[in-house]
């Protein structure tokens, strides 16, 4: 039934995108453990979903990948020079108190985007990503799945090699959801490394390249996505296909 | 009907009675130039103890929040001792004029614009923090944005911030000195009067200060809730 809207990584392979290693990689609070220890490395095409239950540790993974929380043990390392330029879109989107336009050429001017090509720069991603007629609306006041679409701007606008997503369709409806899968690949095939966590298996269908498969705070399978969907190979992955599958 | 403070009140301002304007022209002078400089210091001093981790923070905000409450009468007290003759300032000859009243009450309005500011900018950084990190932005930066976004909170604020300046008396009755024509204010001369036993023109006076703050206040309400409904 989902066999017909899988897109496998199309193989254009443009610059390759930074590749990400996690080195035996721990984090612990308050004297528990709730990640790792973990070893792997996102090197493939992608795009990367990462999936498991709630709790897995998804979206702490996530956090540490993106340098939001430091490991307590291990390190998080990149290939090629220095931390690549990257961006990641929460599942609730934050966005300034300000409109559309102000929000996306804030993000620039933090990026020290000189100031005279600001306000073209954010206009083209506020049309990349059909928001033009809401340049000067207040972002706090865009429905949902625009705000979310907003996010994406910000980050596309920010050119990132390695673009993370937090659940970011969890609270859209099946619209904006297309909206932002298309944002997915679009940014897939601009040559960008895609990070997201999702518990959406049919989402997962519709993007994988790869999946992560993570059950209490590590790693349980790393496979490209048609194996995982087909033969799993950890009990825990196979259950929750399986689970996901009857309900 | 002379002795009514309300008549009293009105005769003053329609016919346009040159001393209460005077005095009425200085208040607000004195109390928003404070609140601006108040502003100026407080608002950033408030962010960076929001942004910022150092020793001694919990006590910085303690301090804060109870120099909230400072009697205005020992304010007036240490700007005293700090301008008159014989004190560490004393020669640049500041005691009893205008300049004294400013300085006196920026020490009474900064605590309240610095602890609130705070709290209102810390609510935001909870907020915003995650997606200020991803950005890349330094505290630094993210202070400036902070304030940008907390604005119509720090008008409220701001609002707090001249209702303690305008009406208080007793730090610019010390430093001032209450002078005819120099640094008396609508809350000294009212203060004057009253003790003079001229209860109608002290009434008035309260009547016109009053509603110069309601108006006032209600200048800012009505601006930020606009503002607030449209930026959501």
């Amino acid at each position: 039934m989902t066999s017909l809207n899988v897109v496998v990584n199309n193989p254009i392979e443009l610059s390759a995108p930074p590749s990400l290693h996690f080195e035996n990689v721990e984090f612990s609070a308050f004297g528990h453990r709730l990640f790792g220890p973990c070893s792997f490395a996102l090197d493939g095409a992608g795009p990367t979903m990462v999936m498991g239950p709630n709790g897995a540790g998804k979206s702490l993974m996530l956090r540490l990948a993106h340098g939001l929380l430091a490991p307590t043990a291990g390190q998080v390392t990149w290939s090629g020079q220095g931390r690549p330029r990257q961006a990641m879109v929460f599942q609730t989107p934050v966005l300034l108190r300000r409109s559309a336009l102000a929000n996306l050429k804030h993000a620039l001017a933090v990026n020290k985007v000189p100031r005279a090509s600001r306000t073209e720069l954010a206009r083209e991603a506020l049309a990349r990503f059909g928001l033009s007629a809401s340049a000067d609306t207040p972002a706090r006041v865009l429905s949902g799945g625009e705000k979310q679409r907003l996010a994406l701007a910000r980050a596309w606008a920010l050119s990132p090699s390695i673009l993370f997503l937090d659940e970011p369709t969890s609270a859209l409806d099946p619209a904006a959801i297309k909206e932002v899968e298309a944002a997915v690949r679009e940014f897939h095939e601009q040559g960008t490394r895609i990070v997201m966590t999702t518990h959406d298996l049919h989402q997962a269908r519709r993007l994988a390249g790869d999946v992560l498969f993570l059950a209490g705070g590590s790693v349980q399978e790393h496979s490209p996505a048609d194996i995982f969907f087909d033969k799993p190979v950890s009990r825990q992955a196979q259950a929750f296909i399986s689970g996901e599958l009857v309900a | 009907m002379e002795e009514n403070a309300f008549y009293v009140a009105l005769s003053l301002l329609v016919n346009f009675d040159a001393s209460l304007y005077q005095i009425v022209t200085l208040s607000l002078q004195v109390s928003l130039l404070a609140v601006l400089i108040a502003a100026i210091l407080g608002f950033p001093l408030g962010a960076a103890v929001a942004l910022w981790q150092f020793p001694g923070r919990g006590g910085v905000i303690v301090a804060l929040n109870a120099l909230m409450g400072l009697p205005p009468v020992v304010a007036g007290l240490g700007v005293y001792l700090l301008l008159s003759r014989a004190g560490p300032l004393g020669e640049w000859g500041l005691l009893f004029t205008p300049t004294a009243m400013v300085i006196a009450q920026v020490v009474l309005v900064l605590p309240i614009l610095a602890a609130l500011s705070r709290q209102k900018v810390e609510e935001l950084l909870g907020e915003y923090q995650e997606q200020f990190v991803s950005l890349g932005m330094s505290r630094a930066r993210m202070m400036p944005t902070l304030l940008w976004d907390a604005r119509f909170a720090l008008l409220t604020v701001l609002l707090a911030g001249f209702g303690r300046a305008s009406a208080e008396v007793g730090a610019v009755m010390m430093v001032g000195g209450n002078i005819d024509g120099v640094t008396r204010v609508m809350t000294t001369a009212i203060v004057l009067e009253t003790s003079k036993g001229a209860l109608p023109l002290a009434l008035g006076l309260g009547i016109v200060l009053l509603t110069l703050v309601m108006a006032i206040n209600a200048t800012a309400y009505i601006l930020s809730e606009t503002a607030k409904r449209r930026m959501g």
